[in-house]
């Protein structure tokens, strides 16, 4: 850095001397104003409560339905996971996460904060790879507490019926990995939305319509229209929710477990790179 | 020191900024005027990198804002009182900007206590009013003890208190042999604030010149008279190349000759004069002359 000649002002502070440029300052940044907005704690402390409570229902209701010894065990097998974590549950986890993602960026923008941002921090790719960054880490935290509590509770209820899992069952190992994935997927998605969208309502609407609706419109009967739902983060969660497709319809494109990985793993990625391709290129 | 040069925004038909060039030097406060939509605030946001010039470039301290990748400790700016989350504290805002670019926290309770907000820091910046807004933004322009800084119409919503205290704050950086460029619509405002101006219209330099300079090239001066017969000494000051005017309660508004050379005519024509004052321009009248002539000018070109 070359010193700028005609500049003579003197620090009278006790700021320091600039250190390097670390991305950690960017992620502690962050991190402050995710937590110091108190609407964050609260909708993923109440969401979570209701994903638990809503889960917990399901379990009792099988426990108290079920005799023990009826059903053939691949078959209690998929009941007892799927009551830790139904499919309210991924819905409520879908909409909440998705939405969170996509205020972490509208907030900026909705408020003219983003402009406040970018002077303080003109490197606009780390700005918003450190926002997508803090996100994953809370919506993973997020989901790892849902999924994970829901299961270890659900299947406490089930304890009696012989049919609950326990954690080290490959098939329960899976199930809660593509729950507590879930959320940061959904959030990514909702991010990316955010920083094209910009405005509250259109975002927030938008996330719902392409989480939620938009696997609607296409089937497995078709190669293109599978490829399609397949490429959907709710169908892949469905599909890694399913130990294996012996007891569901036969339909002519099933998705596959590594398919639905790869389309997690894809929309994480997708996103974060739309979101700092906009950013980067546009006027504020 | 911030250098423009050339600049030029586009937006689709319309041009915002217009090759415009000038230099704000250290040491001093430079006052940013023209009318509104003058294109001030598009000016700031191209040398603050948020938006990309059409043409031109626009650097601070030798480079372009946006090749930094921290800001604060180089500039400090403060464009809108309302670019920030009304859902978070005043401390929080701050605390979370500090962060990003290593700034001590401790620095917080400094500048909170320097812009006056020590005790409405813990609560939600949306219960504030513009005022506090406002020096909650000059807060975070100070954080990183900056070289240079740049405020957009710092002056709105404050108290008379508040715009003696921003006067004297920004006197004070300047005179700490920082660069500080404060725009506003309004020369009143900067009368007692800067002692540079760099004056635009329509996206383009009217001026770039000291206070004083300004003062002398844009204030013209006028003669009021008021005589027993105006309407001879009209004829008498008109064939003597004089712009006449009439003025109230019979008087006149003479340009061109001074009081005394007035004075000699009438003598000459044996004319009895009543009274004989000269009336400069004020500044605020010389700015709006100035912008006046530059929106006239415009006006006439093809878009």
């Amino acid at each position: 850095m070359t010193t700028p000649t005609l500049t003579t002002a003197t620090p009278s502070t006790g700021i320091g001397a600039a250190p390097r440029t670390r991305l950690r300052d960017l992620l502690a940044a962050e991190w402050i104003k995710l937590w110091s907005l108190r609407s964050t704690a609260w909708v993923l402390g109440l969401s979570a409560l209701f994903v638990i409570a809503a889960n917990l229902k399901s379990a009792r209701y099988t426990y108290d339905h079920y005799t023990v010894g009826e059903g053939d065990p691949t078959t209690m097998l998929q009941v007892a996971l799927g009551d830790s974590f139904t499919v309210i549950a991924a819905d409520v986890v879908m909409i909440v996460a998705g939405s969170v993602g996509a205020l972490a960026v509208v907030g900026e923008y909705a408020s003219g904060l983003i402009r406040t941002t970018l002077v303080a921090v003109p490197d606009r790719r780390a700005v918003i790879t450190a926002k997508a960054c803090v996100l994953t880490v809370v919506m993973l935290g997020y989901g790892v507490l849902t999924a994970g509590v829901s299961f270890v509770a659900c299947q406490a209820v089930l304890a009696d019926t012989h049919i609950g899992l326990s954690l080290a069952h490959p098939a329960a190992l899976r199930f809660v990995a593509a729950a507590a994935l879930f959320a940061p997927v959904c959030a990514l998605a909702g991010f990316a939305l955010g920083a094209l969208i910009r405005h509250t309502a259109g975002a927030v609407v938008s996330t719902v319509l392409v989480l939620f609706f938009l696997p609607a419109f296409f089937n497995e009967r078709y190669r293109w229209s599978a490829d399609l739902l397949h490429a959907m983060p709710l169908q892949a969660w469905r599909r890694l929710s399913q130990v294996d497709l012996t007891h569901t319809l036969p339909v002519a494109h099933p998705a596959t477990v590594a398919g639905s990985w790869a389309t997690y793993a894809a929309w994480a990625l997708a996103s974060v790179a739309v979101a700092v391709a906009v950013v980067h290129r546009r006027d504020h | 020191m911030i250098e423009v040069t050339e600049l030029t925004k586009r937006f689709g038909r319309t041009t915002a900024v217009d090759r415009l060039t000038f230099t704000v030097r250290p040491g001093h406060v430079t006052g940013f005027l023209g009318p509104n939509g003058a294109g001030k605030s598009t000016t700031l946001r191209l040398i603050l990198g948020l938006n990309d010039p059409t043409g031109g470039t626009a650097t601070v301290d030798g480079r372009p804002f946006r090749a930094r990748s921290r800001g604060l400790r180089d500039v400090g700016a403060l464009l809108d009182a309302g670019d920030v989350h009304g859902g978070r504290s005043g401390a929080a805002h701050l605390r979370a900007l500090a962060r990003s670019n290593a700034i001590p926290a401790a620095r917080v309770e400094e500048v909170l206590h320097e812009v006056g907000l020590t005790k409405a820091a813990g609560r939600r910046i949306r219960g504030y009013s513009l005022g506090m807004r406002q020096r909650l933004g000059i807060a975070g322009a100070l954080l990183g003890d900056p070289p240079v800084l740049l405020f957009d119409e710092p002056l709105n919503g404050l108290d008379p208190e508040g715009v003696l205290w921003v006067r004297g704050l920004f006197r004070r950086l300047a005179a700490e042999g920082r660069t500080v460029f404060v725009s506003s619509h309004m020369m009143a405002e900067m009368e007692h604030t800067a002692d540079r101006l760099v004056v635009v219209g329509r996206g383009r330099l009217i001026a770039d010149e000291s206070l004083t300079e300004f003062a002398a090239r844009a204030g013209h001066t006028d003669v009021t008279v008021r005589a027993a017969e105006p309407d001879r000494l009209a004829a008498v000051l008109t064939a003597a190349g004089a712009t006449v005017r009439p003025g109230p309660d019979g008087a006149l508004a003479v340009t061109g000759p001074d009081a005394t050379r007035i004075g000699e005519l009438a003598l000459e024509h044996r004319l009895l004069l009543n009274s004989l004052t000269t009336r400069t321009a004020s500044l605020e009248e010389a700015f709006m002359e100035l912008t006046a002539d530059s929106v006239e000018y415009l006006a006439g070109e093809p878009r």
